[in-house]
């Protein structure tokens, strides 16, 4: 069972580090990007192709796949999604699920539609005990490495002058500007964090969620699940949100095979009827 | 003779922040009850713990005798509370006639019919096109309300507050923003409110509070500071000092 | 006294309700195309299913604001209950079929109206899409009675009212089709230009002020959710009935994104633009799809990114020239100026 939860949180970690740069955006700009996957898909596919096609090592194609996604989020947040920040939530919508569209298919008709796998390095293949739980090597990696990106996100949150920025903007974006804080400034980073991030999630998760054309499609309803659940105004909202996400997904799945799937959507509905608003939101109730 | 509107220890924190700081405010029937006081005093706040639209973190709200604390906003229309806004709720899309028309229709209980055609029932109509004349948007009934101007629109507001023929009614700055050619309009349209209405009315412009009001209660801070007739809270050395900013401890 | 009379103030309200001249083109050119267009009626039956389906989610998007990313799932919802009325021999008749299928996708609609009441604009779109998901995943689960990824098979469809055979040429589905539209248009007519249908206008316009005025407005939302969850799962039984056949792909998203394009092509709130903006769709789809079948979705996705970038209301200035001689045409307000 230990090795269940585990792997649950391996998963969540996983799901947070996808899904943080989402619930940023959202509560920053109040700006619903259902292309967020798309990013994650593309840090995947840079890793792919790195690590199969030009030999590179896994672990030197993780910062790549940060670069390469969080460059391509920059480009397009400052080209096309600047014109749609002041538009209705409908208009958002349609705009993010074009984009979508159009991601999918072009990588569909460049990488194929089949699913992709890496190579991982043999060290961080298969298991060993730990006083008799299983622990993936693999696993542990991304416990790892997600664990200190949290610690990282959060310290630069709480201790940075742009983390400060960052909290007041998400808080009252009309305040912050006339306080002289460059807001647009902020976003053009954070969603190019953000999505580096997903780029990097979506490489870690090849060998976990998989890799295909219909990535962001597949996975949009976690993210989404993740920060409405979670909240967006803090981090560890959707941090709580992730784990409890991932280990209730492992275990239903493992537990409950017949209705493995339902677990997650039942933990959405459960939520959503108690709390409208998110596990942790700032407003209390009306 | 109870009470039309009556809170007892009404209090509303957002946070840490005490917006409506243990308000009992007692409002006879057939009053002209005047709120006032200072930018942020929390009387909009008031206003909507008052009608439903924010729950009070402790305290209750009576109406007429009875507790409607818990009672859904829109139920309290029906039990004849109404309100108009600070800065106009209006249906954009809609002319004056189908805004006030829907108002009546809902009050009359037709406004859950899906069958019959808008328009189709002559008791409505005749009521819609009374109040219309009496507030003189007669002649843009067929207008869209985005298209109105200012004191049109806070005419329609107020109209709209009163084709629900509430026994309470609630105005939020009535006055609010509307230019000086247009004012009188609605000066006159409160003047000329059913005297079997009681009106809390919350205004900064003194000249209208002083010529309406026949009892005064001024809102400092989220709580009830001064109150009593107008002429009282008028000489009250305090109040001056309130909005003149000449505090004791300043 | 007032200028107005009480009976001019009624013909002016009721203006609104009357059959504008082109309405009464438009259907007969629909009709029409039962005698001009014999060889089409298999695509005419598509196109008039996805009308009617578009013309749901106006309902609930045009006219009362709620957006949806899931409303396949009413779509399906319908779909498999028909086929499965249809395939166990439950039901027989396909007429009978189709009405509880309809009143089984509103008893969804109703359920999951709850859910979409509460929180923001996210958990809508959230709650809306995770109905959906859960649907497909159900779907797929219980294949040995669903067919699972297979799709339901093997669906034999009775004769209409026990004596219209459903023939090859798609001839009896489109007549079918085509009169059922045509009556829950009439009936969706009907409501919008009611009092409720009006209550409807104003919830979406500013339910704050709606509440103020007494206007229950959780109560019309979960009426109007209901009844567009109806009419998507009869369209959703008319696909399934008319082609014998229904799949997990009908709870896709993809669909539920594709309606949107529909409908948003068409035009929102006036009951037209799902049914325009189906044939509009549909020929696009038939043409694009010889050109790329598998890319399609690309330009989907382009035409959606374009559309919003431009601005939806500068596509309606674009056509409001074509508006004004729309107006000058209508023969009510000509005797409204005289």
């Amino acid at each position: 069972m230990l090795t269940i939860l585990f792997d649950g949180i391996a998963y969540g970690m996983l799901l947070f580090v996808l899904a943080c740069g989402l619930a940023v955006t959202l509560g920053l700009m109040n700006f619903v990007n259902l292309a967020h996957g798309a990013f994650a898909m593309a840090g995947g596919y840079v890793t792919v192709v790195l690590v199969n096609n030009l030999g590179v090592p896994f672990f030197a194609s993780l910062p790549l796949a940060f670069i390469v996604s969080a460059l391509i989020g920059f480009v397009f947040e400052r080209s096309l999604y600047v014109h749609v920040y002041r538009k209705p939530h409908l208009d958002q919508v349609l705009f993010t699920i074009g984009l979508v569209f159009m991601a999918v298919a072009a990588v569909d008709y460049v990488m194929g539609s089949s699913q992709v796998y890496v190579r991982l390095p043999d060290y961080l293949q298969g298991r060993f005990e730990v006083f008799g739980v299983g622990v993936g090597r693999y696993r542990l990696l991304i416990i790892v490495i997600c664990g200190l990106l949290t610690l990282a996100l959060q310290l630069i949150l709480s201790r940075t002058r742009f983390g400060a920025r960052l909290r007041a903007a998400v808080d009252d974006e009309r305040v912050a500007r006339g306080l002289g804080i460059n807001v647009n400034r902020v976003f053009a980073l954070t969603f190019a964090v953000g999505s580096g991030l997903a780029g990097l999630g979506g490489a870690l998760g090849i060998e976990m969620l998989g890799l295909d054309p219909a990535f962001p499609l597949k996975f949009m309803i976690y993210f989404l699940i993740v920060v409405t659940v979670g909240g967006t105004s803090s981090i560890t909202g959707p941090f709580i949100a992730s784990l409890l996400l991932g280990i209730g997904d492992v275990a239903g799945k493992y537990y409950v095979p017949k209705l493995g799937a339902f677990v997650i959507y039942t933990i959405m509905i459960v939520v959503l009827i108690w709390r409208p608003h998110g596990l942790f939101a700032r407003t209390a109730a009306r | 003779m109870p009470l039309a509107l009556e809170t007892v220890s009404l209090q509303r924190r957002f946070g840490g922040i005490v917006a409506t700081n243990d308000v009992s405010l007692k409002v006879e029937k057939g009053a002209r009850h005047a709120l006032i006081g200072p930018n942020g005093a929390g009387k909009t706040t008031i206003i909507n713990l008052l009608t439903g639209v924010l729950r009070p973190t402790s305290g209750r709200v009576l109406l007429e005798g009875e507790d409607i604390t818990a009672v859904k906003a829109h139920r309290r229309v029906e039990l004849g509370l109404a309100r108009t806004f600070q800065i106009n709720q209006l249906f954009a899309d809609l002319t004056p006639l189908e805004t006030i028309g829907l108002a009546v229709s809902e009050r009359l209980g037709f406004g859950n019919d899906w069958w019959r055609l808008v328009g189709s029932k002559g008791e409505v109509i005749d009521e819609v096109v009374h109040i219309l004349d009496q507030f003189g948007l007669a002649d843009v009934m067929d207008a869209r309300t985005a298209v109105l101007p200012y004191g049109k629109q806070r005419l329609l507001e107020i109209a709209l507050a009163i084709a629900c023929k509430p026994r309470v009614l609630l105005l939020d700055e009535p006055a609010a923003g509307v230019p000086e050619h247009e004012r009188h309009d609605i000066l006159a349209a409160v003047a000329a409110l059913p005297k079997d209405v009681t009106v809390l009315l919350i205004e900064h412009d003194m000249d209208l509070v002083f010529s309406f009001a026949d009892r005064i209660s001024v809102l400092v801070n989220g709580a009830l500071f001064v109150e009593g007739k107008p002429a009282e809270v008028a000489r009250d050395p305090r109040v001056k000092a309130v909005y003149l900013g000449e505090a004791a401890d300043a | 006294m007032s200028a107005h009379s009480t009976k001019t103030v009624s013909h002016h309200l009721a203006t609104r309700a009357r059959w504008h001249p082109l309405e009464i083109l438009f259907w007969l050119g629909a009709f029409s195309t039962i005698w001009l267009l014999p060889g089409k009626h298999l695509i005419l039956t598509e196109i008039v299913i996805l009308g009617l389906f578009a013309l749901s989610l106006d309902l609930i998007l045009g006219y009362a604001g709620i957006i949806s990313l899931g409303h396949a799932a009413f779509f399906g919802f319908g779909a498999y209950v028909a086929g499965l009325l249809g395939k166990y021999e439950i039901i027989g008749e396909p007429f009978l079929a189709l009405i509880v299928s309809g009143l089984a996708a509103s008893a969804l609609g109703f359920v999951s109206s709850f859910l979409v009441l509460r929180g923001s604009d996210l958990t809508r779109l959230m709650v809306t899409l995770g109905v959906a998901l859960v649907l497909r995943e159900l779907a797929n689960r219980y294949s040995d009675i669903t067919g699972g990824a297979d799709g339901l098979q093997g669906i034999v469809i009775n004769p209409l009212f026990g004596q219209f055979r459903f023939d090859m040429f798609g001839h009896t589905s489109f007549y079918y089709s085509l009169g059922v539209l045509f009556v829950l248009f009439l009936l969706a007519r009907r409501i919008v230009n009611s009092p409720f249908g009006l209550s409807l206008r104003a919830v979406k316009g500013n339910p704050l002020r709606a509440s103020a005025i007494g206007i229950s407005v959780n109560r019309r939302l979960v009426a109007v959710y209901t009844l567009a969850a109806g009419y998507a799962g009869i369209a959703g039984a008319l696909l399934t009935q008319t082609q014998a056949f229904a799949s997990l792909a009908y709870f896709d998203f993809d669909r539920s994104a594709d309606l949107l394009l529909v409908l948003i092509i068409g035009g929102t709130g006036y009951l037209y633009g799902g049914l325009i903006g189906a044939v509009i769709f549909k020929v696009m789809q038939d043409y694009l799809s010889t050109l790329t079948p598998q890319y399609w979705p690309f330009w989907i996705g382009l035409l959606l990114v374009v559309i919003v970038l431009v601005g939806r209301e500068r596509m309606t200035n674009w056509t409001a020239p074509i508006r004004s001689f729309i107006d000058r045409l209508d023969w009510r307000m000509r005797a409204a100026r005289e």
